[in-house]
């Protein structure tokens, strides 16, 4: 997030949201945030961010689980072998239960990883310009604007149905 | 969820988070009774350790019995929560959203009850780790062609994303309650486990496809760990154990033992909470569907079992079956197919499956019908095996019963501590099937 002026806009309505989200893009701004109690496709359509990168954390995990699950079991089998009868001391098809289990492991951790990288680090937002109402029924929409814009980005909140605006510098 | 228009976002979080309000005296008698059980069972174990396995009522030739017995029964409940969570949510069935966390939780807990019993049947429990491949001087490492060391992975690896999947759901109702507590310790807990969680849209991006791949990954790896579980029996050749239906045969009888617990565990709780608008007896019958789904499949499979032993000639398999319904434990046979098998016939009437009372009693019978169902294909198939010379009876020592108990304390003991600590019902995914507030509709 640029350094500037944060400013808050808190909604009662979905549809206050997104119609001030389409204000504001209309009027030039970019650095616009929403927070919502819940997913919503409206705010997520407005805002169109690019598609989430956690799939490829989840895509390199499961493929370095696999990778370790067939390296284990068979380097293993080869450092110890004990020959029985005439059976093959890498014999895949019991392997592959160990290969599916650690894909499913390391697969869903490095999707963890991926959901904590990506949502919170990257873009933390401060919780001085977060309001605890946002987990329960409100609506918000934070821009980052110069110091120059912020009357007309809080005339734009206002006029779109904005019950409260939050001001601070970040 | 009732649709009533009463609800709105605000109320959902008020009823919710109410529940973690101070315990109440009912709640700590509970408790302290729980603890009671719970201590009762360690005793047992650590009386088991000092004096040895003998306790335990092993007698030759059977030597896997209650405590096995406990470990698939306590797996099998695991499944059903991520039937719920995961499974129902790819296929966005919105009855799973008020009972799904709920359900989540059951198959975290009954996992880590589960995870005990191998332990509790080792002769040297502190040994256990020996069965997990490390470095070490000797430079041994395990035979992965075993399923036992199948079941190491499968049931560790279940355990872990079982746990992150129910974490990662709670993250925004764990802000909710954050936002809403005051008391300074609550207040700083909550802060640190929800991770900064504000409710932002890119949050939500992220958060939507990392909860859309852990189901993903979840869906398969619960059909793997129960088949891995039955191939603990399937892979010996046993008579009763050795055949290729137990996997499928397993994975429907631990979605039909998880359902029902579910149900036992959850018409407690709406009651106790007054959460019957979430809740409702829609919902229940949905479950009540799935339990004729799966105690069909279940059904079938007690009788391909005999089907197969039949028509394959092979005596010794027949034997087996012949035996189960009319030899020395015939009465826990009939009463796993009275309670897997006839019970649930009551649920085909809508009457009986959208009454609470009656859907309760129900799931008492299931159940105890899967524990049995458990204890028969381990001990009866055990005790009577290949050579009539080996045949032996077993009989459960007060020691098994007393650890038996402590684990159902052990499971009740976690499930007390989340409904009073941790949002017990979905406060986001509720929301998601209420109409948003939108301003047009309240100018019209």
């Amino acid at each position: 997030m640029t350094k500037g002026q944060g400013v808050l806009g808190i909604f009662s309505y979905v549809d206050s949201t997104v119609e001030a989200i389409r204000s504001l893009k209309k009027a030039g701004y970019k650095d616009i945030k929403a927070f919502s109690p819940v997913p919503n496709h409206e705010i997520e359509e407005e805002l169109k961010e690019r598609e989430s990168i956690v799939r490829f954390f989840t895509l390199t995990g499961g493929t370095l689980g696999a990778i370790c699950g067939i390296s284990f079991t068979v380097l293993t089998s080869l450092s110890w072998p004990i020959q029985t009868s005439a059976k093959p001391i890498v014999s895949l098809p019991p392997y592959m239960i160990i290969v599916f289990e650690l894909t499913v492991l390391l697969g869903g951790l490095a999707t963890l990883l991926g959901l904590l990288i990506n949502a919170r680090l990257r873009k933390n937002i401060p919780f001085s310009l977060y309001d605890p109402r946002f987990s329960e029924d409100k609506f918000g929409v934070l821009v980052v604007c110069k110091k120059g814009e912020v009357r007309d980005v809080e005339g734009i909140l206002k006029s779109s149905g904005a019950e409260e605006i939050k001001f601070e510098g970040i | 969820m009732s649709q009533e228009t009463t609800i709105t976002y605000s109320k959902v979080n008020e009823d919710i988070i109410k529940m973690l309000d101070k315990p109440t005296v009912k709640w700590w008698a509970l408790f302290v009774f729980d603890l009671a059980v719970l201590g009762i069972g360690l005793l047992c174990f650590l009386y088991q350790v000092y004096t040895g396995l003998g306790v335990a009522g092993y007698s030759h030739p059977v030597f896997w019995a209650v405590y096995i017995t406990n470990f698939v029964f306590w797996v099998g409940i695991a499944h059903s929560g991520t039937l719920i969570s995961a499974i129902l949510f790819l296929f966005r069935a919105k009855f799973r959203m008020s009972i799904y966390r709920i359900a989540e939780a059951m198959t975290v807990f009954a996992v880590l009850t589960a995870g005990l019993f191998p332990i509790i049947h080792l002769g040297r429990p502190w040994n256990f780790y020996w069965l997990i491949p490390y470095p070490n001087q000797r430079e041994l490492w395990v035979n992965f062609r075993s399923p036992l060391i199948w079941d190491v992975f499968a049931v560790s690896t279940y355990l872990t994303i079982s746990s992150v999947f129910f974490f990662v759901g709670m993250i925004p109702d764990i802000a909710a309650i954050r936002d809403r507590v005051k008391e300074v310790p609550r207040k700083i807990i909550y802060t640190i486990l929800s991770l900064g969680w504000k409710g932002s849209n890119w949050e939500w991006m992220h958060y939507t496809r990392a909860y859309l791949y852990l189901a993903a990954f979840a869906t398969p790896l619960v059909i793997s760990v129960h088949s891995v579980v039955s191939w603990d029996f399937a892979m010996a050749n046993t008579p009763g154990w050795h055949t290729t239906i137990f996997a499928p045969y397993f994975v429907a009888g631990a979605i039909f033992s998880g359902l029902a617990m579910v149900i036992t565990l959850v018409v407690p709780i709406r009651r106790i909470f007054h959460l019957e608008k979430y809740i409702t007896i829609s919902n229940f019958e949905a479950m009540a569907k799935m339990i004729i789904l799966t105690s069909l499949i279940v059904s079938y499979a007690y009788g391909v079992e005999f089907f197969m032993a039949w028509y394959s000639g092979n005596p010794y398999e027949w034997e087996q079956f012949k035996y189960r319904a009319t030899g020395d434990y015939a009465f826990f046979y009939w009463l796993m197919v009275f309670c897997n098998s006839l019970v649930p016939i009551l649920l085909w009437f809508k009457k009986i499956r959208t009454n609470i009372k009656a859907l309760f009693i129900i799931s008492l019978f299931i159940n105890i019908g899967m524990w049995f169902e458990r204890f028969n294909i381990i001990v009866i198939s055990l005790s009577h095996e290949f050579m009539p010379s080996t045949w032996n009876l077993y009989k459960v020592s007060l020691v098994e019963l007393g650890i038996t108990a402590g684990s159902f304390a052990w499971f009740f003991m976690f499930f007390l501590l989340f409904i009073k600590t941790l949002p017990a019902v979905s406060i986001a995914e509720l929301k998601e099937i209420l109409p948003a507030p939108v301003k047009e509709a309240k100018t019209k």
